[in-house]
């Protein structure tokens, strides 16, 4: 039985793990179940698991966002409830780590990145009037790698035990010394192939906006959202290997025994938080930058005016991923290096600022004399702008070295990055969602309900952060279990425990939403519901297969307002057969495989190791000696398919 | 004939191994530290573009304004790296 004794979770006393584990069986049971019961594999399969089709990975990259914001979300109750009362023992320190680990690494690469990667999958083609990405195949293998990093991530929560080094994952602390279990293990794994996804997707969307714009679309006369998500792809080419080679080497460290990472035999723990930020901060541009495009979308749209300042909000997202590749070394001022070097990165900190402060008054200029219609979307591109401000003002306070040694580490840093990340990143994604829901599935989400949750966010999200700027500049540590009667921290912490309550009522009444708009929503909403202006608008709701049946004709970058109020003759042309790629079942067995390999790593059980690597070889031999040319949508198909969504556009 | 012989490709060949060629030297004669590892690496950029250039045609399509400028910006950020490493994590704890 040695063998399988490595498969077993560290002891804990918690009874609640064993039911939560307990809980995921018995909801794969019945998802498996349930899927069998009404007899749906074949289209499961045939639709949707084999498809390259960039709407439905799109799609399916933001179901399974949703599904890990949920269990990142349920981490963060947790800790929240934990941390609501002194001296409270609802998880031990141990568990405690484990949860706080998790909610940031499921909520990074698992959530966020997803979010975004899904909605520039979804809309970046349909913005240039492309049929798909460039290489479809190749989007297809990047979402299911994801899905198995994704996977084998939660995985360590039943088998082996959860990684509890933080999602920074410094060592020492995350060496064999002392992190024993495998849990450290899965996140090098986790995140190695979610990575080489995330790499592949960058690289794909570079070649798609670069090579696959509509006749007449220069740079310059890309939609915004296009502009970011360009910007966000470089920056994921040039971030990601740093992380995928740091992974590599934490990896030997781990399991070959080397010594990059350790603190003797010539190793330096300290280069893992400086491989680590140097792709961690560019990551926060990847992050924030297609929310960035998302808000100039909206608030373009619903003020009814063109974005102000195009060529100043593309300058400033040059200039944003450039100096996002020379700051990094704010996130350790305190490692212990003078002040020259700690100067010079406090410079080009407080220098983004200035970029970032650009956009704001553009999308306030946008708005300004313009008509608003507060739709939900709206609503949560009004509010990210006075949030994201506090949250930018505070980074810069931490962007002073000095004065950092006073805030490093303590509540006041989880508040910031709380505070650029969730009204920047979270409410883009949802308002993004919801404007774009028509587009996905052909009806709108329920404004009523839809404004509930809003307010419900909004009010948590103050309510939950808030208090930390002052619990944290008091001197309450980040990652701590628990806190003393007499330090004072406990009314605030529990006002933050209601604001992460509402937080959750907000994030459930989304999910109702769906359910309530696809029950009841009425279906005939029309191509255009929110009289918007750029070229995913031209074709219809929800979009067909091959997006646009006569390749548009553009001429600047709000093309469908100049073809509704200006005359603009879009779609020249008559219809032709369309060329499309095919399906194909390799990239899931292939992520698959890829999972398996893995997993076997992760528990050194080389003779799997070895078998699946045998396999991944084999997967890459069959692609390249592969004959796919695709298929053609015929003429007479096409013409079809448009009469029934009322006439060719 | 001129048309058909790949006269830049062989040049191209000619001079990546005569870089190498400058590159070994390192190896054979007795230099100092300094002096060698700066042969290394401005052979090493000069190979690069070489072979971009030469063999990889990053000058040849429609597109090399684009192709140059993102290789120029990638270069721009692996040196912004490397020295923004050797700040950090030595020279800072020097000055």
């Amino acid at each position: 039985m040695d063998f399988f004794d490595r498969f077993t979770i560290p002891p804990h006393d918690d009874p609640m793990l064993y039911a939560s584990i307990v809980a995921i069986g018995l909801v794969s049971i019945a998802i498996v179940f349930g899927v069998t019961y009404f007899k749906k594999w074949g289209y499961l399969w045939s639709e949707w698991l084999t498809t390259v089709d960039h709407k439905r990975i799109g799609i399916m990259y933001i179901i399974s966002a949703l599904l890990m914001l949920f269990r990142g979300g349920a981490d963060a109750v947790m800790m929240r409830l934990q941390t609501a009362v002194p001296d409270n023992s609802f998880l031990d320190a141990q568990h405690y780590n484990e949860v706080f680990t998790t909610h940031g690494v499921v909520m990074i690469f698992f959530m966020a990145m997803a979010f975004i990667i899904g909605m520039m999958n979804f809309v970046v083609p349909l913005q240039i009037g492309a049929r798909d990405v460039a290489f479809p195949r190749l989007n297809a293998l990047s979402f299911w790698l994801y899905f198995a990093g994704a996977m084998l991530f939660n995985l360590s929560f039943v088998i082996g035990g959860s990684p509890d080094a933080g999602w920074t994952n410094y060592y020492p602390l995350a060496g064999t010394d002392f992190s024993e279990h495998v849990g450290v293990n899965y996140y090098n794994w986790a995140l190695q192939i979610s990575g080489i996804g995330t790499l592949m997707t960058g690289i794909n969307f570079i070649a798609t906006i670069m090579k696959m714009r509509a006749p007449g679309m220069t740079l310059m006369k890309m939609p915004m959202f296009t502009w970011s998500a360009l910007i966000t792809n470089l920056i994921i080419v040039f971030a990601f290997p740093v992380l995928t080679i740091a992974l590599l080497m934490g990896t030997l460290d781990r399991q070959f025994f080397t010594n990059f990472f350790t603190t003797g035999d010539g190793g330096m723990d300290m280069m893992w938080a400086n491989l680590f930020w140097i792709w961690g901060h560019p990551e926060v541009y990847i992050l924030i930058l297609p929310a960035f495009g998302i808000y100039s979308q909206i608030i373009a749209t619903f003020s009814q005016r063109n974005l102000y300042g195009y060529k100043s909000m593309v300058a400033s997202m040059v200039i944003i991923s450039l100096l996002s590749f020379m700051v990094w070394v704010h996130h350790f001022f305190t490692m212990g290096q003078g002040a020259v070097a700690n100067s010079i990165f406090s410079i080009t900190t407080m220098a983004i600022a200035v970029p970032t402060g650009i956009k704001i008054f553009n999308w306030l200029l946008t708005m300004w004399k313009g008509k608003i219609r507060f739709t939900t979307p709206m609503m949560y591109s009004v509010a990210f702008i006075p949030l994201f401000t506090i949250g930018g003002v505070t980074g810069v306070m931490l962007a002073i070295a000095s004065a950092d040694y006073q805030y490093h580490n303590t509540m006041f840093l989880v508040a910031h990055f709380h505070n650029v990340i969730i009204p920047g990143v979270v409410f883009a994604m949802i308002a993004g969602l919801i404007y774009y829901w028509p587009k996905m599935f052909g009806f709108l989400l329920n404004e009523r309900i839809g404004k509930w949750a809003f307010w419900n966010i909004v009010i948590g999200f103050c309510l939950s952060f808030f208090p930390m700027y002052i619990t944290g500049l008091n001197g309450q540590a980040r990652r701590m279990y628990t806190y003393s009667e007499a330090s004072g921290f406990g009314p605030l912490s529990m006002v933050s425990f209601f604001g992460a309550l509402l937080l959750a009522i907000g994030f459930v009444l989304i999910v109702y939403n769906v359910y309530y708009s696809f029950r009841y929503a009425p279906r005939n909403v029309g191509d255009d519901p929110w009289n918007a202006r750029s070229l995913e608008w031209a074709t219809h709701n929800p979009v067909p297969e091959y997006n646009f049946a006569i390749t548009p004709n553009v001429n600047s970058s709000e093309a469908f307002w100049d073809y509704k109020k200006n005359g603009h003759d879009l779609f020249k042309g008559g219809i032709k057969d369309i060329h499309m790629p095919n399906n194909s079942g390799w990239s899931i067995i292939f992520a698959g495989i890829f999972f398996v390999f893995a997993f076997c790593f992760i528990f050194h059980v080389w003779v799997g190791v070895i078998i699946a690597f045998a396999g991944i070889i084999g997967c890459l031999l069959y692609r390249s000696f592969e004959k796919d040319d695709g298929h053609h949508i015929h003429k007479e198909e096409i013409e079809e398919t448009e009469k029934k969504f009322g006439g060719a556009k | 004939m001129r048309e058909l012989f790949p006269m830049k490709q062989v040049n191209g060949y000619i001079f990546s191994l005569l870089l190498t060629v400058v590159a070994l030297s390192v190896y054979f004669f007795d230099m100092s530290f300094a002096m060698g590892l700066t042969i290394l690496v401005v052979t090493a950029f000069i190979q690069a573009g070489v072979q971009l250039v030469v063999f990889m045609h990053a000058g040849e399509s429609e597109d090399k304004g684009g192709i140059y400028v993102h290789t120029i910006y990638g270069v721009v950020l692996a040196l912004i790296t490397i020295l923004g490493s050797l700040l950090a994590m030595i020279w800072g704890y020097m000055y």
